[in-house]
């Protein structure tokens, strides 16, 4: 039995405009670009809901009607889902109608797609449960899964998660955690008693993520027969193939002409052709097989690079001293209650800003390797530096005019 | 077998003013640890920092100095070199700059005879009639060295039509180009109009052996707490001290605690003092004049800040120099050098409103500079002199190939 586990991250942070020295304590507006470029959060929205969350959408609900086998797994952050209502609206709806099939499981994570759970369980805790909440509210159901922001996993967070009542967790089937064992059959963390652990299949989910247009790669053209044929093999020494991506790959990664969309119509009836091949959303999974075995993860493990660790968003100073600073204001936001100004906090805590001021890339010389808005690093950490003095600025002046109110 | 080269510079250190002697130092010692077989040719007989450095130049057989009497004075201009001339000693070809270079064209001849050798490297307008003379006389290929044109040196405005035709007679003749940056490659395709795939660029290097660190100069003012930002440079048009100074202005509205330094000469050099007077801020300027070697690095070691504000730079060697001795940089992108270095603050020279953003984010943030400063030094000590030499390598062996078939 192999049966085949599709997971789609789909997120886009709220990216900062270019905001200088001059604008601190003059404009408290961060996220409003209009420049119709990277930084301009709608205009990148508009541009990727129309090249693939759309027409993907549209395929997943064709497959689903044609296929009644076929079933997905999603997890939206909630910044995605609140610049999808602002942005198009449209996306949200085409979403609903996905998980109107009943076929299509919603997972859980931090609605600010942050590392919270790197400096403050508790506000790690509390976006998972604004996260909860939001999808409750649009689509009348309560992810029963959890996928942490890049798959970042240890032992603890399981324990809390589980702790949580989540059924499985999802993380990078990594070779250092993994050993010898295999990505294909679900584990327990080493003091969980019941929470399941699905790893990404890294071979078979990179293979179409980020190798299927690669005309280097001597497997290309990658046709969905071969694909189906290479989870096929799969029968016989495993149980679940995950197949753990980011849903840009189709149409924005992997544009459509290179043949993205014929592949995913296609893949389903492929893997069907096969009698013992079956689909399972992560909680499905988690219900029918047993853990195979324990997987202790003292250590951070992320799907990112080739690391799979946390350099990413922690490796240089930029990055410790800018997630230091916007944790060290918790205490006072939070006790402040100001929504405005929680929010723009948390906007602050998406992990991909701090992305942007990794330079290891940098290091190797090889820049183009990663995405980035900014102009380099520095600029990325000039740019969130200057926002979090403005924040600051009004932190201290909400303080201030509140001592004075309660002196009244 | 790698090819020998018969190469004419114009200046050497110590006699250098510009970064046009110090890259032909760099080259040549680069050379000869890679045994690359070369006779340097310099237009006059001059000490040069080999003999002064023997730890530098000891078993450098391969490296033999030729020198041709004539004047010496670098980065110049015809005018600023009747000037000049006027306070030396009379060279024995005539008053002007061009008669010089002409005259080194001439002797070029009998240096081109007297040698073997398999191609003619030149740098930069003053040795291109000499590289040319040495082409016609030995038939073998010449490449053209461009470290700087006239729309560099000009600021674009009065471009010396005599500099240009000899420049543009060096493009045209040549078998091959090299251009330090990308940035000069386009000058030489936009108001040169030489074919691009003429063009290799291959980027300069730095020499980080030579940089020992010393005390820090200033540490007076240091001590008391306060910053220091640093030009260094020829105060001329083309180094943008102008756009340093209404940065500087900038800044100081915004932090009080900041104190400005500007080193170097140049014909603007009165005329900024007079710019810092009219901003208000000449409390805050300090002019240091003309520095170099040690006194330049103590400079560089009491920064906090290193910036490059050129307008046109074809490549721009003294951010690596800050960079080695670990003060992190500010350049204007319209450089050659940010090409390369990816680990530093970048901005447009005009846009005051960035370089203030910048320098006043890097005063503040602590994590900003050492990121800045750790990853800039690793980088720029990887720059180095062999990387370029093997990029001449391969550009004489592309040439040759080129002419064999």
């Amino acid at each position: 039995m192999a049966s085949v586990c599709f997971y789609f991250q789909v997120h886009q942070p709220y990216r900062l405009k270019k905001y200088r020295i001059f604008d601190i304590g003059r404009d408290n507006v961060y996220f409003n670009d209009a420049s119709g470029t990277n930084l301009d959060n709608k205009w990148i929205f508009q541009k990727v809901a129309t090249k693939c969350y759309l027409p993907t959408n549209e395929v997943l609900l064709d497959l689903l009607n044609r296929h009644p086998e076929f079933k997905i797994s999603f997890s939206l952050s909630g910044v995605f889902l609140e610049q999808a209502a602002e942005y198009m609206p449209q996306v949200l709806d085409s979403f609903k109608r996905l998980i109107d099939t009943g076929r299509v499981e919603i997972l859980g994570e931090t609605y600010y797609h942050s590392l919270a759970f790197l400096h403050s369980r508790t506000e790690w805790l509390r976006q998972i449960m604004l996260h909860t909440r939001q999808v409750k509210k649009l689509f009348g159901v309560e992810p029963t899964t959890f996928r942490n922001t890049e798959l970042i996993y240890n032992n603890d967070i399981a324990h809390i998660i589980e702790g949580l009542g989540y059924q499985a967790i999802l993380l990078e089937g990594a070779d250092h955690i993994l050993d010898w064992r295999s990505p294909n059959f679900l584990y327990r963390p080493r003091r969980g008693s019941k929470l399941k652990m699905l790893l990404k299949n890294y071979k078979l989910s990179d293979d179409v993520a980020f190798r299927f247009s690669s005309r280097d790669w001597n497997e290309w053209p990658l046709s969905a027969e071969k694909f189906a044929h290479w989870v096929s093999q799969v029968n016989g020494n495993g149980e679940v193939v995950n197949l753990f991506m980011d849903y840009e790959t189709f149409g924005e990664h992997q544009w459509a002409d290179t043949g993205i969309f014929d592949f995913l119509r296609h893949l389903p009836a492929e893997l069907l052709k096969h009698p013992d091949n079956d689909f399972l959303t992560p909680t499905e999974a988690a219900g029918r097989f047993p853990a195979r075995g324990v997987l202790d993860v003292p250590d951070y493990v992320s799907w990112a690079d080739v690391e799979r660790d946390l350099s990413a968003w922690r490796s240089n100073d930029m990055q410790y001293d800018a997630l230091n600073k916007i944790y060290a204001l918790e205490k006072d936001i939070i006790s402040l209650g100001d929504k405005k100004l929680i929010d723009d906090w948390r906007r602050l805590q998406t992990s991909d800003h701090f992305y942007y001021m990794c330079t290891k890339w940098f290091n190797d010389g090889d820049v183009h390797k990663y995405f980035n808005p900014y102009e380099s690093p520095y600029d990325a950490f000039i740019t969130f530096m200057n926002v979090l003095n403005d924040l600051q600025l009004r932190l201290k002046q909400l303080k201030n005019n509140s001592v004075v109110t309660n002196e009244q | 077998m790698k090819p020998r080269i018969l190469m004419f510079g114009w200046e050497f250190p110590p006699q250098n003013s510009g970064g046009l002697g110090t890259a032909c130092f760099g080259i040549c010692k680069a050379m000869a640890r890679q045994q690359v077989e070369m006779i340097f040719v310099l237009p006059r007989r001059q000490p040069v920092a080999g003999n002064n450095l023997p730890l530098v130049f000891a078993g450098l057989e391969e490296i033999r100095f030729e020198t041709v009497d004539t004047l010496l004075y670098p980065y110049v201009t015809d005018q600023s070199y009747a000037e000049h001339y006027q306070d030396i000693e009379p060279g024995p070809y005539g008053p002007t700059l061009f008669d010089e270079v002409i005259a080194y064209g001439k002797r070029a001849r009998s240096i081109a005879r007297k040698h073997s050798f398999d191609i003619i490297h030149a740098h930069d307008w003053l040795s291109f009639p000499a590289g040319l003379a040495a082409k016609r006389i030995s038939g073998k290929p010449l490449i053209i060295h461009v470290h700087a044109t006239e729309f560099d040196r000009s600021g674009g405005a009065g471009v010396n039509e005599k500099v240009y035709a000899i420049e543009r007679e060096g493009m045209e003749q040549a078998d091959g180009i090299i251009a330090i940056s990308h940035w000069t490659k386009n000058i030489i395709i936009k108001h040169y109009g030489i074919p691009e795939e003429k063009i290799r660029v291959v980027h300069n290097g730095i020499d980080s052996d030579d940089i020992v660190l010393i005390p820090e100069s200033l540490h007076q003012l240091k001590r008391v707490g306060k910053k220091m930002i640093l030009f260094l440079g020829r105060i001329t048009l083309q180094k943008g001290p102008d756009y340093f100074l209404a940065a500087a202005a900038r800044v100081l509205e915004l932090r009080d605690d900041v104190f400005f330094v500007v080193a170097g000469s140049g014909d603007m050099e009165r005329a900024m003092i007079r710019r810092a007077a009219e901003l208000g801020i000449a409390d805050r300027v300090l002019f240091a004049g003309f520095l170099r070697g040690a006194e330049a690095q103590a400079m560089y070691q009491a920064a906090d800040l290193f910036v490059m504000p050129s307008v046109s730079e074809p490549f721009g060697l003294t951010p690596l120099e800050s960079l080695v001795v670990g003060t992190p940089v500010l350049v204007s992108k319209q450089s050659g050098v940010s090409e390369v270095l990816h680990h530093a603050i970048k901005a447009d020279f005009w846009d005051i409103d960035e370089m203030t953003n910048k320098m006043v984010a890097l005063l503040r943030e602590p994590a900003l500079s050492k990121t800045l400063t750790e990853n800039g030094h690793r980088e720029a000590l990887s720059l180095t002199w062999d990387r370029s030499v093997a990029g001449y390598v391969d550009y004489y062996k592309t040439i040759l190939n080129k002419l064999r078939k």
